[in-house]
């Protein structure tokens, strides 16, 4: 049996063996819930050590036949990009269960419930990341949005039904947008030697420059609108204001990344001259979205938010790594997207956690944190040090990856985007020193610490970032492949050193 | 001397229209002569009964293709088939809903607010003339679209209109709108068929035939003055179009769909779609094909209209049958995008879709009649608030249709989407698919607003309630949930089914 399709089953099993439980038995759910996406992750594990790095090929594939009328195969396969990523969301959902242990708790519906809306997810996610036919991974793409649309309406707070309706309209929106492209890709496909949906056969296709355009803009604007990139931003911090914090991770942490990783796998496969017409536009939005998710973070009153705008800068530098069209801006944004996974994660159950016993999320009603709740705050502060690229911690290596790859073939949009980094200071500094600093302030004095299911929640995602941060190499080793293969694809070629290398035999004379 | 041959027909062939007709008569003389307190079951039954040998007998003539079975005037081929069949099992969907007897006025003929309205109230002797109607509208939609002589064509869309004209009248409550819908709907609809009569008129004075073969053989050698082509084409679309409810010719639906009685509307919007879609397909692709450069343009423009009409109208809307009325506009711009295809794709997405939202269409109505207070149905929305969580089943039901209108992965909905706006795409029609995925987005939005409230918004003061649905409207939910679930997601039974049969025969 195919790794992929036992690890997608194996959420969609646990989601019907809790469908079956009454809803009384809470704490069972959560108990169910948790092994599952343990075992999921486990599963994950172990595919990744089956996972052959210097093979550029699709692994694990498997096809079978679906709708054959239209060519539609049941297909799957990854490369090295989607390993990470699939590996990224298993490990982080049984942290988001953990974390959110009480979550669904003032939830519309009831705990269990939420849970199977969490499983169906991770099973979508998986096979959003696994597809290798581009209409299966549509399926994918568009149904995903019904759970989550859910999770955020159900169990959110505040204006949660508008932001779920809001999430869902944007991106239904790109969805019918990409529907009218893969269309189009249908019909050409028809055209020349018959219809399929295979990405590796639809890569080959002849197409005008006008028909490529559209149809990349057709994709492009959809994943533009997942990750979210500046200007189709707006529905993310409403979405991440209102979800849960554990919905929030997985929102943030995996799902957007769907857009990113779409742009690697989709556009630039499919349509590489399109990718390169569009390039300096991207380019430019990439650097907008940078500087204005930063600006626009500093801003904010509302940790959530705060999270939520933190995130367009990054996915800013993710889109920046992923058109500077060079191995390493390309490894460097894959990185990032596990990386900002991770961080923002570690941001938001840490921020939830606040806000749970604080009862507001608003940054100026903390203050003096470090004294009362010490590991809280330090945790926090950890997290806040990954996402602003610490040296030392795992967004570092990633967002350098992505400005040195930037810089060899755009320097003036890496410079700009350097700056990202000088705002990221600023934006997680400022609420750090205001909430975790200083004088406590009144309302906090009896606010506790992290329990010890908190503290087992953070821990690994903390010790991820730590780990990675000095030692990338084992995923950095899986991407670099994917990623060099995905340039060459795109017909694209790392720029050469411009310094020459001199030949070491006169050193040693 | 004159001779005069014997029609040849073959009753095998008909076999199908003629049990339901048979069943209508019956029923006929069921309503004159058996009391009142036996009359409900036995019509149920013997509709029932019909319906089912009505599919039995188009199973037995599955392969047939023919053009002899009536001298000329129909065509039994494939598409015949599908059509039919679609119908027949919309029908027995729809009469399931029609079981209900709640939803009929009882004595039809009274005066809305008379002594004698009160009295036979009071008497309780429920009328039951809707089922020999309905009878009557199948037998009438069955034979729209195989007939191949514009006479046959007229025939059938009178008997298949005049019941709808009276079913749209029978409502218990709010008895004025209804019978205000009824009559609005026989005088526009009086009025559509005088244009499609007229049309005709021009066609036969251009080909010197009246059937479809005769005008395709006219229309390829380019004999005749062709001004009056085009004025045949243009009447003759006007009453095809009044049928599907295209604008600007859609100004009945959502009077009609909102005035008559749910069970009605959700038979009406179901089969006479496949009825009327069925025929423009037959009239459009075997008779006028070779003008395509004609009417093209014209129909490209007024689907786009439809589409884009319906979706904004419905945003709108704050009646749920109302708002399915607008949607069922908008779907009817989609599946015009499947006639102006011209090609077998396009021929195939649309009978496709055609099953798909028929089924769909039934599903939504069906639970629309379950949501009543002490007045009857309730459709405004607002007071839909809350369904979620009083009957989570119906609201989830009710959750996937509208997912299926919007033609969201996993339903059937979707797969006629992706196989309309491919067949579109295909005949190079791109302008039509982009407006067709934008009027989607819309639509969108009103579909999901409904979920919204269903399932996020508290329940309002002056709650509705769920009554338990009957046997029969439970099978007619599940049914149409199962089909809707199972096209969605194993379409391809189906799909090759219907790309293995569907050939009109000339």
């Amino acid at each position: 049996m195919n790794w992929l399709i036992i690890l997608g089953l194996i959420p969609l099993a646990g989601a019907f063996v809790l469908s079956a439980l009454p809803a009384a038995s809470e704490l069972l759910a959560k108990r169910i819930a948790l092994v599952t996406t343990l075992a999921v992750a486990g599963v994950a594990i172990a595919m990744a050590t089956q996972f052959q790095r210097d093979n550029v090929d699709p692994q694990f594939v498997q096809s079978y036949s679906w709708i054959p009328t239209f060519g539609i195969n049941f297909a799957v396969g990854i490369d090295g990009i989607a390993l990470v990523l699939i590996l990224l969301s298993s490990l982080l959902a049984p942290v988001v269960v953990l974390a959110g242990w009480n979550e669904a708790a003032g939830g519309r519906w009831s705990v269990k419930t939420f849970y199977i809306l969490i499983l169906i997810l991770q099973t979508m996610i998986i096979g959003v990341f696994s597809a290798s036919d581009v209409f299966l991974f549509y399926v994918f793409f568009e149904a995903m949005l019904i759970p989550v649309y859910f999770l955020i309406g159900g169990y959110g707070t505040g204006a949660r039904a508008a932001a779920a309706v809001k999430f869902l309209l944007y991106s239904l929106f790109g969805g019918l947008l990409m529907l009218a492209a893969i269309i189009g890709l249908y019909v050409l496909s028809g055209e020349q030697g018959g219809h399929t949906f295979d990405i590796a056969a639809l890569s080959n296709l002849q197409m005008s420059s006008t028909t490529e355009n559209l149809l990349f803009l057709g994709f492009f604007i959809a994943f533009a609108i997942k990750a979210p990139v500046w200007p189709f931003h707006t529905w993310l911090p409403d979405a991440a204001d209102s979800a849960a914090p554990g919905t929030s991770v997985l929102l943030l942490g995996v799902l957007d990344k769907v857009g990113t990783f779409g742009m690697i796998k989709y556009c630039l496969v499919l349509f590489p001259n399109a990718s390169k017409t569009f390039t300096p536009l991207i380019i430019t939005l990439a650097v907008i979205s940078i500087i204005y998710g930063a600006m626009l973070a500093i801003g904010q009153k509302d940790f959530k938010r705060l999270i939520a705008f933190t995130s367009i800068s990054h996915f800013g530098f993710i889109t920046l790594g992923i058109f500077a069209m060079t191995t390493q801006g390309q490894s460097g944004a894959t990185l990032y997207m596990f990386n900002h996974g991770f961080s923002t994660a570690a941001l938001f159950l840490v921020a939830g956690w606040m806000a749970a016993r604080r009862g507001s999320s608003t940054i100026s009603d903390f203050g003096g944190l470090q004294r009362v709740t010490p590991i809280m705050a330090w945790s926090f502060f950890f997290a806040g040090m990954s996402s602003l690229a610490l040296p030392g911690l795992s967004s570092f290596v990633s967002e350098f990856l992505v400005l040195v790859g930037t810089y060899t073939r755009y320097p003036v949009a890496a410079i700009i985007a350097a700056f990202g980094i000088v705002l990221a200071a600023l934006y997680i500094l400022i609420p750090i020193q205001r909430a975790l600093h200083g004088p406590t302030t009144p309302g906090n004095e009896s606010l506790s610490d992290l329990n010890l299911r908190e503290k087992i929640a953070i821990a690994p995602v903390l010790a991820v970032i730590l780990v990675l941060g000095f030692y990338p190499s084992p995923l950095l080793n899986v991407i670099n492949p994917a990623a060099q293969h995905s340039i060459s694809q795109a017909g694209f070629s790392d720029p050469l050193p411009t310094i020459e290398t001199h030949s070491t035999a006169k050193v040693g004379e | 001397m004159v001779s005069f041959d014997i029609p040849q027909l073959s009753y095998f062939l008909l076999g199908p229209i003629l049990i339901v007709l048979c069943g209508a008569v019956l029923a006929v003389v069921v309503e004159a002569f058996l009391s009142s307190r036996t009359r409900p079951k036995v019509q149920l039954g013997i509709t029932l009964v019909t319906l089912v040998a009505a599919l039995v007998q188009l199973w037995r003539i599955r392969g047939a293709t023919t053009m002899d079975a009536a001298m000329g005037s129909v065509a039994i081929d494939g598409p015949a088939i599908l059509f039919q069949g679609s119908i027949l099992i919309m029908a027995l969907l729809g009469v399931f809903l029609i079981a209900d007897q709640q939803h009929f006025t009882v004595v039809a003929s009274t005066l809305p607010g008379s002594s004698e309205e009160r009295e036979s109230l009071q008497s309780g002797e429920q009328m039951t003339e809707v089922y020999p109607l309905t009878l009557f509208a199948v037998a009438g939609m069955m034979l729209f679209p195989i007939a191949t002589d514009l006479i046959t064509l007229f025939v059938a869309l009178e008997v298949l209109s005049l019941p709808l004209y009276l079913m749209a009248g029978l409502s218990r409550h709010r008895r004025l709108l209804s019978q205000e819908a009824a009559l609005k709907y026989f005088l526009l609809g009086a009025f559509s068929s005088t244009f499609f009569l007229f049309g005709s008129s021009f066609l036969y004075g251009y080909s010197g035939s009246v059937s479809l073969s005769g005008i395709q053989a006219a229309v390829s050698s380019s004999s005749g003055n062709s001004v009056f082509l085009f004025i045949g084409i243009a009447f003759v679309s006007v009453g095809l179009l009044f049928k599907v409810g295209a604008v600007p010719f859609h100004a009945w639906v959502p009077d009609v769909y909102q005035g008559a009685p749910t069970p009605v509307t959700a038979f009406m919007a179901a089969a006479t779609k496949v009825a009327a879609f069925g025929a423009m397909l037959r009239i459009f692709y075997t008779a006028f094909d070779n003008a395509y450069w004609e009417w093209r343009p014209v129909i490209t423009t007024i689907a786009i209209i439809t589409m884009l009409f319906g979706s904004f109208v419905a945003i709108a809307q704050r009646d749920v049958k109302r708002m399915l009325a607008y949607s069922s506009i908008a779907h009817a711009g989609f599946l015009l995008s499947g006639v102006i295809a011209l090609n077998k794709a396009g021929l195939e997405a649309t009978i496709f879709y055609l099953f798909a939202y028929g089924i769909v269409t039934i599903g939504a109505f069906a639970v629309v009649t379950l949501v009543r207070d002490s007045q009857g149905e309730v459709t405004d929305i607002n007071r839909w608030a809350g369904l979620g969580k009083r009957s989570p089943m119906v609201a989830t039901a009710f959750s996937l249709f509208l997912l299926a209108f919007a033609g969201i992965p996993l339903t059937s909905g979707f797969i006629g989407k992706f196989s309309i706006f491919s067949a579109a795409y295909e005949s190079g029609n791109t302008l039509l698919v982009i407006v067709g995925v934008l009027s989607s987005a819309i639509a969108a939005y009103f579909y999901i607003r409904v979920i919204v409230l269903m399932f996020f918004t508290n329940p309002s003061e002056d709650a509705t309630s769920v009554v338990i649905p009957s046997f029969l409207t439970s099978a007619t939910i599940i049914s149409a949930f199962v089909i809707t679930l199972f096209l969605g997601v194993f379409p391809s039974p189906f799909l090759n089914f219907i790309s293995s049969t569907a050939t009109f025969i000339r």
